[in-house]
């Protein structure tokens, strides 16, 4: 708790806060009575990708869907670049858990993406071939572009969660929210998904992508919120990624997935 | 005298009703298509009873204002009313309590539905009840349809089909993935009412033709026929509207053939005609596709273990095998491999070798996903890539 404190009193200044891409404050959920997230401060850096980690129940898929409205907070602001929420949903795409859909659904790859086009196309906007070969184009980022026709129920896991990133794409966003996007995904979706992520961050885009598997936060991000309802610490990876805020964080759940402290520090 | 029916030259109320049915159909298929997308079917039914109770209260209030109680505008006007409300109930039970979707439904089906019989009852004991006609609403009755219940459906179809063209990207994205269409901005609650205002729309038009029991069915019915049919959502929509459309225009042609039949059940009837035969012979997902598929499927596999095994000189036990490759000609009857049977079984594992390159190689992804041990690679690869595959199968393995 004493870490909590500490990140509590260092709190980011307010021209931080407007200057950030996605800042939450005093942000509170809760299902029924018990809360999934209390009171978390996060101020993401511009430019940086940054995980969201934190054991099961940990509220990190709360904290997402809190700070995109999607789940309705009990209390708490969000701010996009000091603007609130509903002015900048344009800047922001999100990339759902893949097991949240209906893999069934009778759409084809090529619509998917299209969906992410749709609040810039409007309810009637005519769908031109400059907006599918942009379509066209973001499943080629992801490796996807043979599948573009195939119904979306053929694809493997990871497959759909590269679909799933090339709707993002689509979007033309500048901040970027996963959720779990390497969760049952294989080790060939991994490298190209993260490759994507690297190259959007490259060119300044912001990427916030909720995290499970500790051992390649410090290949894949560049700062880390960690997360267990309440915020534990934050800050770059280097600094806040150490065995002992883990350990406040996982309490003593912590075992297979423990973090090998000399990668840790280098 | 079925062609002169379905030709619209059986008389002037049978061609209003085919009219209005196929209009109906249409409408009621396009409406419950994002319906059944979005798993929602059965709040249909809970609208369609939620009915009954204002049907007969708007009578009840006609009747004592002075007026015909059978005026059909207010009857139809009580029923939007009543379905509008018990619509809410379910929304409310479902958001506010833990009740689950399923079980809403279940209590405001039953409890507005009971209370309308219960109104409808005491209806008949008035002396204007005695020729209310209003039981037509349970099954629908289309004999005394007039020219201006035409018109209605007319519009009403009009309207449904132009907000469902309108609406289609939002309707489209609440179906497939709600929490994505929330965190780009649509709000999910307005979408939901509007594709809920459709299907009351639908149901309040649809009472007098097919009845509150059974619009359920001509909302659900063509979406999940065109499901058979097509991998596209907008394909879905359009396809669903013409199996409605289509069960609208036979069934009331019928029952104008056999005025014994009731048009309503009729129309339903035809519909799950359609459905059914959707179900055995649609190419993709019907009955008769899969048995067949998985007959040749199993023949493929046989014929392939058999020559894989020829070419590395096992012994084939199972029976079935034995007998397809003898009947193509691959062996003799004692198990020995003809000539071709030799060549076949030769270019089998060479085919083998290379899928496995293919597999294990990052850059064939899209090509090694169509890998079952039994497509020919050459459909799948061109020769310059097969070139390539080729040329690693003498190069030196290197193992990491």
């Amino acid at each position: 708790m004493t870490l909590a404190l500490v990140t509590a009193g260092a709190q980011p200044d307010e021209a931080a806060r407007r200057a950030s891409p996605l800042a939450v404050r005093g942000l509170t959920v809760s299902y029924g009575q018990t809360p999934a997230i209390f009171s978390v401060d996060v101020t993401v850096r511009t430019g940086a990708m940054t995980a969201i980690v934190g054991p099961n129940g940990a509220g990190k898929s709360t904290l997402l869907k809190a700070a995109l409205n999607v789940v309705k907070p009990l209390a708490g602001t969000v701010t996009v670049l000091g603007q609130p929420l509903a002015q900048m949903r344009d800047r922001i795409a999100y990339v759902p858990q893949r097991a949240s859909v209906d893999w069934d659904f009778p759409t084809r790859v090529i619509d998917v993406v299209m969906m992410g086009m749709y609040r810039k196309l409007g309810l009637l906007g005519r769908v031109r071939a400059t907006h599918r070969s942009q379509a066209m184009a973001c499943l080629d980022r992801v490796g996807m572009a043979d599948f573009a026709t195939r119904q979306i129920g053929q694809l493997s896991g990871g497959q759909q969660q590269r679909v799933f990133l090339a709707r993002a794409l689509a979007q033309e966003a500048d901040i970027y929210l996963l959720d779990e996007p390497f969760a049952g995904v294989d080790a060939a979706t991994e490298k190209a998904i993260i490759a994507v992520l690297k190259s959007l961050r490259d060119t300044g885009r912001t990427v916030v992508a909720v995290h499970h598997d500790l051992a390649t936060v410090p290949d894949y991000f560049d700062e880390v919120v960690l997360l267990n309802t309440q915020v534990i610490a934050a800050g770059p990876v280097a600094e806040v990624f150490t065995e002992d805020n883990l350990h406040t964080a996982y309490g003593g759940r912590l075992t297979t997935a423990r973090a090998d402290p000399e990668s840790v520090a280098g | 005298m079925l062609a002169d029916a379905l030709l619209l030259q059986l008389g002037y109320n049978a061609t209003l009703v085919t009219i209005g049915a196929t209009l109906l159909g249409m409408a009621a298929g396009v409406a419950g298509t994002f319906l059944f997308l979005r798993k929602r079917a059965l709040v249909s039914d809970a609208i369609s009873h939620a009915t009954l109770p204002g049907v007969g209260l708007a009578f009840m209030v006609m009747v004592a204002l002075g007026g015909d109680g059978r005026a059909l505008p207010g009857l139809l006007l009580g029923a939007g009313v009543s379905a509008a409300l018990g619509l809410l109930c379910v929304q409310w039970l479902t958001a506010r309590t833990r009740l689950g979707e399923d079980a809403a439904i279940g209590a405001v089906l039953s409890v507005f539905f009971g209370f309308g019989v219960v109104i409808l009852t005491v209806i008949q004991t008035m002396t204007a009840g005695r020729q209310a006609g209003l039981e037509g609403f349970l099954l629908g009755s289309t004999a005394g349809m007039l020219r201006s219940d035409a018109v209605l459906l007319a519009v009403a179809a009009a309207l449904v089909l132009a907000l469902v063209m309108l609406l289609r990207r939002p309707l489209e994205l609440a179906s497939f993935d709600s929490g994505y269409a929330q965190a780009a901005g649509w709000s999910l609650a307005r979408i939901d009412l509007a594709m809920m205002g459709i299907v009351l729309v639908v149901t309040v038009v649809g009472l007098k033709v097919v009845g509150l029991i059974l619009i359920v069915a001509l909302l659900i019915v063509p979406a999940v026929t065109a499901r058979f049919w097509t991998d596209r959502t907008d394909h879905v929509v359009l396809i669903a509207g013409a199996v409605g459309g289509l069960s609208g225009y036979a069934g009331a042609a019928l029952s104008a053939v056999a005025p014994a039949l009731p048009t309503g059940p009729i129309i339903v009837l035809v519909g799950f005609a359609l459905f059914l035969v959707s179900l055995l012979v649609s190419p993709g997902r019907g009955l008769l596709a899969s048995v067949v598929m998985h007959h040749r499927y199993q023949r493929r596999v046989h014929m392939r273990q058999g020559l894989l095994a020829l070419a590395q000189g096992q012994p084939i036990f199972e029976a079935l095998t034995r007998r397809l490759l003898h009947r193509a000609g691959l062996i003799l009857p004692d198990g020995v491999a003809t000539a071709t049977g030799q060549a076949a079984a030769a270019k089998a594992l060479l085919d083998e070798t290379r899928w496995s390159i293919v597999r294990m190689d990052q850059s064939f992804a899209a090509a090694a996903t169509r890998y079952d041990g039994l497509t020919p690679i050459e459909d799948v690869l061109t020769p310059d890539q097969l070139r390539e595959v080729d040329a690693r199968i003498d190069a030196p393995q290197v193992v990491a």
